[in-house]
């Protein structure tokens, strides 16, 4: 099997009386989408939050390309390559599309504290940025306000956001959701051509963009992963129909 | 190079000013001089809180401490008869600077009205200092025994040389406040007002880049100070008070938090207002308090969200 890039071992994360992280065990590795599914409420977006630096764990381990990044915060992860969008849309919103992501080609850059020469004119930031912008199809976009864009393209933007800090490892938290069909066809193509040259985490309720995309599937029930495999063995496996899918799912 | 609007706005803006005390002269009228002296030493204040508010999302409710610190460093050496203007502004810039790293360090690890209330208690911890300082007048305040000096030509103690000083500091200011807030720098703390969860996600930590504006605002905070205190010859720890802080940002908000020259009309507005209200009535505040109400509640962007005509992408 390929290496491993990200490590998560006996990850646990307690609010008051529930536990939203029960010893997460996970690899993803290297090249693959590994999709993380399973019912509302069962700690999906707190293990995306853990792994992003957004939240502490009371307990465990995270290691990513090799070192121990369990107590790095959310600016040095992403430093570090790791990129995330989230469940409800976040981008600058009174900033235009091209400025969202030459900000972002920015945070990776350094080099922040220059106070003079006007960030908008240099080429090093907005050349970069526009190569991603258009890569999204947004590039007819780029001068819009951020808050002006359709919703679907919004995603698209966070997207974009993500992948301008040229990150190893992507975290996306239900891209598709809240997406007209087309939208989400559109979306779903397009991380269909991205995971083949980036790795992948993906939480999604919308099993069509899960079966279609994922190269392997966790599934989470109260806060603990009760199965990981390639999608023929998890539609398979009884536990996962009994706990999760239901009865009479046929996915 | 194209000459941006910005800078045809400050060219048009500055020239006018710099009409004021030749017309004031030909109308004999010298109080406009001194009027707008003040108004641009406000100006000068308002400005240095709007890079941390109306771009940086910082609500600091204590900037009037600057004002005090510029003006008492000023007023002290010149007290113990050191009156060199080179040192005493440089003090003030100093000063201020290292009190707004330290205020802005602690503050700043807080949001929110948290944040609110810690810039305002350590305003009135320094009030409190002031009025302490039983040496140089406790809360009765002193005279300042001469303007500060600086040799040559630049004499404050001519009205017209004193204003002409207040306003190349103020223009000045405005041409690298317009620099710093489309620079990386003001991109990133920009970015942080917009959207911190999204700014820290893509790797900026905004911390260092927020302690840095707020020092930067708070050493110009110092020197309007210094300006104040060789204003109006006197200075007392009613600088520092809270309502003089709540004035600073008014003239922000009432000009246009997030632009450069909305806080200049702001101070112009507000000033001119109680200039000419207090003329008219011993109860001015009863007719200003309600034309600010209405300016907050009908121009959602200050007075120069009325004169914009474009919004500001494209």
């Amino acid at each position: 099997m390929a290496e491993t890039l990200l490590t998560v071992r006996g990850l646990s994360k307690r609010f008051g009386g529930l536990l939203a992280s029960d010893q997460v065990d996970l690899d993803v590795v290297r090249g693959e989408t590994h999709a993380i599914i399973g019912p509302n409420g069962a700690g999906k977006t707190t293990l995306l939050g853990q792994l992003a630096g957004d939240l502490r764990p009371d307990a465990g381990a995270i290691r990513f390309a090799g070192r121990d990044v369990t107590r790095f915060d959310a600016p040095l992860r992403s430093r570090l390559g790791l990129a995330r969008s989230f469940q409800i849309t976040s981008i600058f919103r009174d900033f235009s599309a091209l400025d969202n992501v030459a900000l972002a080609v920015q945070a990776h850059r350094g080099g922040n504290f220059r106070f003079w020469r006007s960030a908008r004119d240099e080429r090093a930031l907005r050349e970069p940025a526009r190569v991603v912008l258009e890569s999204v199809g947004l590039g007819a976009r780029a001068g819009v306000l951020a808050a002006h864009l359709a919703h679907g393209e919004q995603r698209q933007l966070e997207i974009a956001m993500a992948l301008a800090t040229e990150p190893r490892l992507l975290l996306l938290d239900e891209p598709v959701a809240g997406m007209g069909l087309d939208e989400s066809q559109q979306m779903v193509r397009f991380l269909g051509a991205l995971k083949r040259r980036i790795t992948i985490v993906l939480v999604e309720h919308d099993m069509d963009a899960v079966f279609s995309l994922a190269d392997r599937i966790s599934v989470m029930v109260y806060g603990r992963i009760i199965a990981t495999g390639t999608p023929p063995e998890v539609r398979s496996n009884a536990e996962v129909r009994r706990a999760y899918l239901g009865e009479d799912a046929t996915p | 190079m194209a000459i941006s609007r910005r800078t045809i706005v400050l060219g048009v803006a500055g020239l006018l000013l710099a009409l004021v005390p030749p017309i004031a002269a030909l109308t004999n009228q010298p109080f406009y001089v001194d009027l707008f002296r003040r108004m641009m030493i406000f100006a000068i204040a308002a400005v240095s809180l709007d890079l941390i508010l109306g771009y940086g999302g910082m609500v600091s409710f204590g900037h009037a401490a600057y004002l005090g610190i510029g003006a008492y460093a000023v007023g002290i050496p010149a007290f113990h008869g050191i009156d060199n203007g080179f040192l005493q502004w440089g003090l003030a810039i100093v000063a201020s600077a290292l009190t707004a790293l330290v205020i802005g360090a602690i503050s700043l690890r807080t949001s929110g009205v948290y944040f609110i209330m810690i810039t305002l208690a350590f305003a009135q911890m320094l009030y409190y200092l002031g009025i302490s300082l039983e040496t140089y007048g406790g809360d009765n305040g002193m005279r300042l025994a001469a303007r500060s000096k600086f040799g040559g030509p630049i004499d404050l103690h001519q009205p017209m040389v004193f204003y002409y000083v207040v306003l190349a500091i103020l223009v000045l200011f405005l041409v690298l406040g317009g620099r710093l807030v489309e620079s990386r720098f003001g991109m990133v703390i920009r970015a942080a007002k917009s959207n911190e969860p999204r700014a820290r996600a893509i790797g900026f930590s905004p911390f260092r880049y927020k302690l840095t504006a707020f020092v930067i605002a708070g050493s110009a905070g110092g020197l309007a100070g210094a300006l104040l205190a060789n204003q109006t010859e006197y200075l007392t720890p009613e600088f520092m008070h809270w309502t003089r802080s709540g004035e600073i940002m008014f003239m922000v908000i009432l000009g246009g938090m997030g632009t450069l020259f909305g806080p200049v009309i702001g101070a112009i507005v507000l000033l001119l207002l109680e200039d000419v209200l207090s003329a008219l009535t011993a109860h001015w505040q009863i007719v200003l308090g309600p034309i600010l109400v209405l300016v907050v509640l009908f121009a959602k962007h200050g007075l120069v969200g009325l004169l914009r005509v474009t919004p500001r992408d494209g």
